[in-house]
């Protein structure tokens, strides 16, 4: 384990009665991601959220916080932890100022430093305006933001935010986006989520997990090199015979999509966009549309999740691993 | 840690107006029976001076009422109590204090201080009433204090007992039945106690060595025994137990 992990998940498992939630998981959060932690409804996200916030014992496995075990030394590993479950643990009889004075206090902040801890978290998450005002009173994008000024509260080493987006409209989720890669220049934030494009935009790495298993574990970089995808659409106007065009060096095959484009899937590594385009040149084929098709991570996330379903777990996992 | 957390509670308590309705009610209540207790002194007042030991308007009135308040009191501390963990559960709010360095003994610790300060507030309401009697007359005050004492270990006993039923459940309305069943269950252990009195074996003694009431009677009349002081100690100690382990086991169960 290297000295910059702020988060080490080891053989993680957890079980509801026969259920099993998490299986086997392993992951590192080094310090200053943001790690996008992606799965469909029901994949043991926020299970394992929980784990790590030290809301719930692990069936079995460590977790491991700026290198203090969450089970051994409880206190001592929460104080690196901020949390911020998929509902909000919100009093909504107290205004704002009490709650993150409450929250101060009960994350052991001094008192001498309370005054500036709290000003500064409100300030972070834009909460200036609405300190004096109820929380039951405020608009759920607010709610949201009292939830993660309680996060940050205590400028701890980790964040974690379970869904922080779910249920905000569009202008809201810009807003906390923007926040959250603003507490990313602090603080290492491990972000569950089952809204992709939300991955894309903030996070570092990507990890996917499906039915309790770790099934993808990348950079965003790695990611986008995946994406590269290996296919191009063309468009000719007086199209060869399919044999014709799969001679040619790295063609792997060639499919007829509809509007008389073709689909030409290729060897990685092996582009013929070039050769294609000289022997359209050559042979007359009127070539007018050449497109490398690019991936989305929603393609991958779907290809993932629902291969798994047809019991292909065991390689999808090694090939993470 | 421990004073924020009972400071939370004491606060969201009086922003209900659950607490202030039932510090009216329960001022109400016992200020009609401490008017009849002073109105059955003021029958007994010409005959009193004939009796030899005669009671003194301490033993008539004042340990009277707290004998009474004990009573009312049973009823409404598991309204209290109800929603100290269960409410947070509910709201999800738990969470907050699970993920905050915080142990769980303060946690529950934390919430019987917080609600036992609001109880000492009550208790202080109800002592002004036998207070009020020294503008008239003199008090036996080591009599006040041993029965003032066990009225604070009784509610004290409520309160842990009330704590422990609201770590169970999710509901507040549930956490108050349950715990109103075991106080009044512990309340009347005694009266087996009492009845078989004339083949007492065993059994019938421990039943009534273990209710709670037994425990106060002595204290009420005056009589300071260390043993009764213990157990409720021991008692209130035992339900805050629990209900650690009760929030411990929440994190390895679901």
């Amino acid at each position: 384990m290297s000295m910059d992990s702020l988060i080490t998940v080891e053989n993680l498992y957890r079980y509801y009665g026969e259920l099993c939630a998490v299986h086997d998981l392993c992951f590192e959060v080094k310090r200053g991601e943001v790690l996008g932690f992606l799965g469909p409804n029901g994949a043991g996200k926020s299970t394992t959220m929980r784990i790590i916030g030290g809301n719930l014992a692990p069936s079995a496995g460590r977790v491991l916080i700026n290198g203090i075990d969450i089970l051994d030394r409880p206190t001592l590993a929460k104080a690196e932890l901020g949390y911020l479950p998929e509902s909000p643990p919100l009093y909504r009889d107290l205004t704002v100022d009490e709650y993150l004075a409450y929250c101060a206090r009960i994350n052991c902040i001094p008192r001498a430093q309370m005054r500036a801890a709290i000003d500064s978290a409100r300030e972070r998450c834009g909460l200036t305006e609405v300190g004096r005002r109820l929380i039951a009173n405020l608009s759920k994008g607010f709610q949201q933001r009292v939830g993660i000024a309680q996060a940050i509260i205590h400028s701890p080493s980790v964040v974690l935010l379970d869904e922080p987006t779910v249920g905000l409209d569009p202008i809201q989720i810009r807003e906390i986006r923007s926040l959250i890669r603003e507490v990313a220049n602090e603080h290492s934030v491990v972000l569950s989520t089952h809204i992709l494009p939300e991955v894309q935009s903030v996070c570092d790495r990507v990890q996917i997990i499906n039915r309790g298993r770790l099934v993808l574990n990348e950079s965003i970089k790695q990611m986008r090199d995946k994406l590269q995808a290996t296919t191009l659409l063309i468009a000719l106007r007086n199209a060869p015979s399919m044999a014709e065009l799969e001679t040619v060096d790295g063609v792997a095959s060639v499919e007829a999509v509809d509007g008389g484009r073709l689909r030409i899937a290729y060897v990685p590594d092996n582009d013929p966009s070039d050769r294609l385009v000289e022997q359209a040149v050559a042979n007359g084929w009127g070539l007018y549309e050449l497109t490398p098709e690019r991936m989305t991570l929603e393609q991958v996330f779907v290809d993932i999740t629902s291969s798994d379903a047809h019991g292909d777990v065991e390689s999808a996992g090694d090939e993470a691993a | 840690m421990i004073f924020a957390i009972a400071g939370r509670e004491l606060r969201s308590l009086f922003l209900s107006p659950l607490a202030w309705s039932i510090l009216a009610v329960v001022q109400l209540i016992l200020a009609y029976m401490y008017l009849a207790q002073i109105d059955l002194f003021m029958q007994l007042a010409p005959r009193l001076p004939t009796l030899p030991a005669a009671p003194g308007i301490t033993e008539i009135i004042a340990v009277p009422l707290l004998g009474n308040a004990a009573m009312i009191l049973l009823l409404v501390v598991p309204l209290i109590t109800m929603r100290l963990i269960s409410d947070e559960r509910r709201n999800q709010t738990l969470s907050l204090l699970l993920a905050a360095p915080i142990s769980m003994t303060s946690i529950v610790v934390g919430k019987f201080v917080g609600v036992m300060s609001f109880l000492l507030i009550m208790l202080l309401m109800i002592l002004l009433m036998p207070l009020a009697l020294l503008l008239g007359g003199s008090l036996d005050f080591g009599v006040l204090a041993a029965a003032t004492l066990g009225l604070f270990l009784l509610l004290a006993s409520f309160a842990a007992v009330g704590l422990f039923m609201s770590s169970l459940t999710a509901q507040p309305t549930i956490a108050a039945i349950s715990s109103f069943g075991v106080l009044l269950l512990l309340w009347i252990l005694d009266w087996a106690g009492n009845n078989a009195a004339a083949d007492a074996g065993p059994g019938n003694d421990v039943l009534a060595y273990l209710s709670i009431l037994r425990h106060y009677e002595a204290l009420l009349k005056g009589v300071f025994n260390s043993a009764d002081v213990i157990y409720y100690l021991l008692f209130i100690t035992l339900f805050l137990v629990l209900s650690i382990r009760r929030l411990d086991a929440e994190r390895t169960q679901y």
